[in-house]
């Protein structure tokens, strides 16, 4: 029998499974840890969006650069995120931008087959019809193809986002983290102080995760009036 | 105002030309359309025009100028284009999508909020639907603003591709006759590409009729392609129904009219069934010179010596000189009377009779 086990029986048998004192004496740390942890995913799905953007322009324009593209940012998506931070931290440290490295690496994929799916969707006719009266390949690109392709190009990020805030939590591990940091030191703990850590870390973190995705779709509403307002005649 | 001298376009992975050498005059404020079966490369035949398919060899004049010589998208700004699909942007309110030339062309918001307004107004489009997105809009009213938007910088020349392929023969009829009045206050250039030879007739002030390879047949007036196809092709496509098509072209007052069986109220039952009898039908009309006020049938004499009190039966339908010979000919027929009355207001004219009817479509 080693002590971490006979601890942990204690803590179930002495202690009630919440410690809400700890919750309440933290207050200010778990506060401070969710903005962490917002700012974390903002960035990293912010700088995945101009990246992604940028590549699936290129993508847009060279079609034969969109199956290396996947491909490359495919193989990013599918390497394990711990094996990713191990890999980075020799070359970039314990730092913000290996997490975002990291972070960022992970909403390409998700974000390019959004955004050049919304694009590609946008029915030929009205392209047909906006090259008929004198748009500009520029123009029609922002005028008419990026706004058409919005509601695509929102589910993707609102998947980014979702993925994002979840993965946030991993890069904990290399100092980072926001809320990650309680449930990775609620491991350290085979007791109830333990476990009401993991659990305020998990709870806020799939609160945010929710008020995000909500949040998106709002923003997604509002962005496309038209898209709600039809006859159904 | 836009001429074709010798043009070829051959697509790329293709051996045969989609349009060999084809050469178009089309003259200001005129219409002309193209008609033909798929293949033909009419509608090739139009984008050319606007360089959405660039020609392989050839040149396209549009006001004297080479379109070659301009940017593609400074060229398109100045010509009106309407699709089948219509292709509003779905995103853009109906007064935006009207304003998309001007807004290219970056006019000011006083000016393009006026012409918006004008144009609503021409096509007819009530001014609450400007504010709506084009999901909201019936195919006919998406079709009007269709129009609007191809006319909204005012430019000289409209290219219409099988502009009411995509609604009902109801809507397209009304359509058809909206595009007619609107050209007759316009006077644009106007290039309508059509697979259906009777909206060709119906349209055109001439008509291109294209065989495959954009290979021109003929090229002339509704009517003289319809009296005299230039050849085996041509009458073909026209069906063997083009005298009866023709006789949309021509109107009544074109025809002799009969005086018709018309008798005044001072005439006798005996006098009324004997002109009955000459003209071989079973009703007469009562009048005095060009003041008719109706008909009776035989059976309406029962019990009346003269034609004094007999109760007058007022016409259903009265055709008017300037309508077809394709609407007398339906009037004849609907009504089985062998004959229709017309009037000019309320003076009658006579009668138009199948016979004199038929004798154009003989010709």
């Amino acid at each position: 029998m080693t002590t971490g086990t006979s601890a942990f029986t204690i803590a179930q048998a002495d202690e009630p499974f919440i410690r809400w004192d700890w919750i309440g004496r933290n207050l200010d740390d778990l506060w401070a840890a969710t903005q962490e942890h917002i700012v974390l995913t903002v960035i990293a799905v912010g700088v995945g969006l101009v990246v992604s953007l940028g590549l699936s322009i290129i993508a847009l324009r060279w079609r034969k650069t969109y199956t290396p593209i996947t491909w490359v940012t495919g193989i990013l998506y599918t390497i394990p995120s711990l094996a990713l931070f191990a890999f980075l931290v020799p070359i970039t440290g314990l730092t913000m931008l290996t997490a975002q490295i990291g972070l960022v690496s992970y909403t390409l994929l998700i974000l390019i087959r959004n955004i050049v799916a919304g694009i590609d969707g946008v029915p030929a006719h009205i392209l047909e019809a906006a090259r008929g009266m004198g748009y500009t390949p520029r123009r029609m690109f922002l005028d008419i193809q990026l706004p058409l392709a919005l509601p695509v190009i929102i589910a993707g990020i609102r998947i980014a986002t979702v993925t994002t805030i979840g993965l946030v939590t991993i890069t904990a591990l290399i100092g980072q983290g926001g809320l990650g940091f309680f449930i990775l030191r609620g491991l350290q703990f085979f007791s109830a102080i333990g476990t009401t850590q993991i659990l305020a870390g998990t709870v806020l973190s799939v609160a945010l995760a929710v008020v995000a995705d909500i949040g998106l779709l709002g923003l997604e509403k509002l962005l496309t009036p038209w898209a709600r307002r039809r006859v159904t005649a | 105002m836009i001429r074709l001298t010798e043009v070829t376009k051959t697509f790329p992975g293709t051996s045969k030309p989609a349009v060999d050498k084809l050469s178009l005059s089309i003259g200001e404020g005129e219409v002309v359309v193209l008609v033909g079966p798929s293949g033909c490369g009419k509608t090739t035949t139009l984008k050319m025009i606007n360089r959405l398919i660039e020609p392989t060899s050839g040149s396209i004049t549009v006001a004297g100028q080479d379109i070659l010589s301009m940017q593609a998208h400074e060229l398109r700004r100045g010509i009106g284009y309407v699709i089948q699909q219509i292709g509003l942007f779905p995103h853009k309110t109906i007064a935006e999508n009207i304003a998309t030339v001007p807004s290219l062309l970056g006019w000011d918001k006083v000016r393009t909020d006026e012409r918006v307004a004008e144009l609503a107004q021409l096509v007819e489009l009530s001014p609450e639907f400007l504010d709506r997105y084009p999901g909201e809009l019936s195919g006919g009213q998406r079709q009007r603003v269709g129009v609007a938007r191809a006319l909204a910088a005012d430019p000289p020349v409209l290219l219409m591709d099988e502009p009411f392929g995509a609604v009902d023969p109801i809507v397209r009829a009304n359509l058809q006759d909206e595009l007619l009045e609107l050209q007759s206050r316009l006077k644009k250039t106007i290039v309508l590409v059509t697979h259906d030879i009777d909206e060709a007739i119906k349209l055109g002030d001439r008509v291109a009729i294209l065989s495959e390879g954009g290979h021109l047949e003929q090229y002339d007036s509704p009517g003289e392609i319809l009296r005299n196809p230039a050849n085996e092709f041509v009458a073909d496509f026209l069906g063997s129904d083009r005298g009866i098509k023709r006789l949309s072209l021509i109107p009544i007052s074109e025809i002799k009219l009969d005086p018709g069986p018309v008798l005044s109220r001072r005439a006798t039952r005996e006098e009324a069934l004997s002109v009955m009898a000459r003209y071989d039908i079973g009703w007469a009309a009562i009048g005095d010179g060009a003041d008719v006020e109706g008909w009776f049938t035989a059976d309406d004499l029962e019990g009346h010596k003269t034609l004094r009190d007999v109760k007058a039966r007022s016409f259903q339908i009265k055709l008017k000189p300037e309508d077809s010979l394709r609407e007398a000919l339906d009037a004849v027929i609907t009504s089985h009377t062998a004959a229709a009355a017309v009037f000019d207001g309320d003076r009658y004219l006579g009668m138009a009779t199948v016979d004199e009817i038929s004798r154009e479509i003989v010709q």
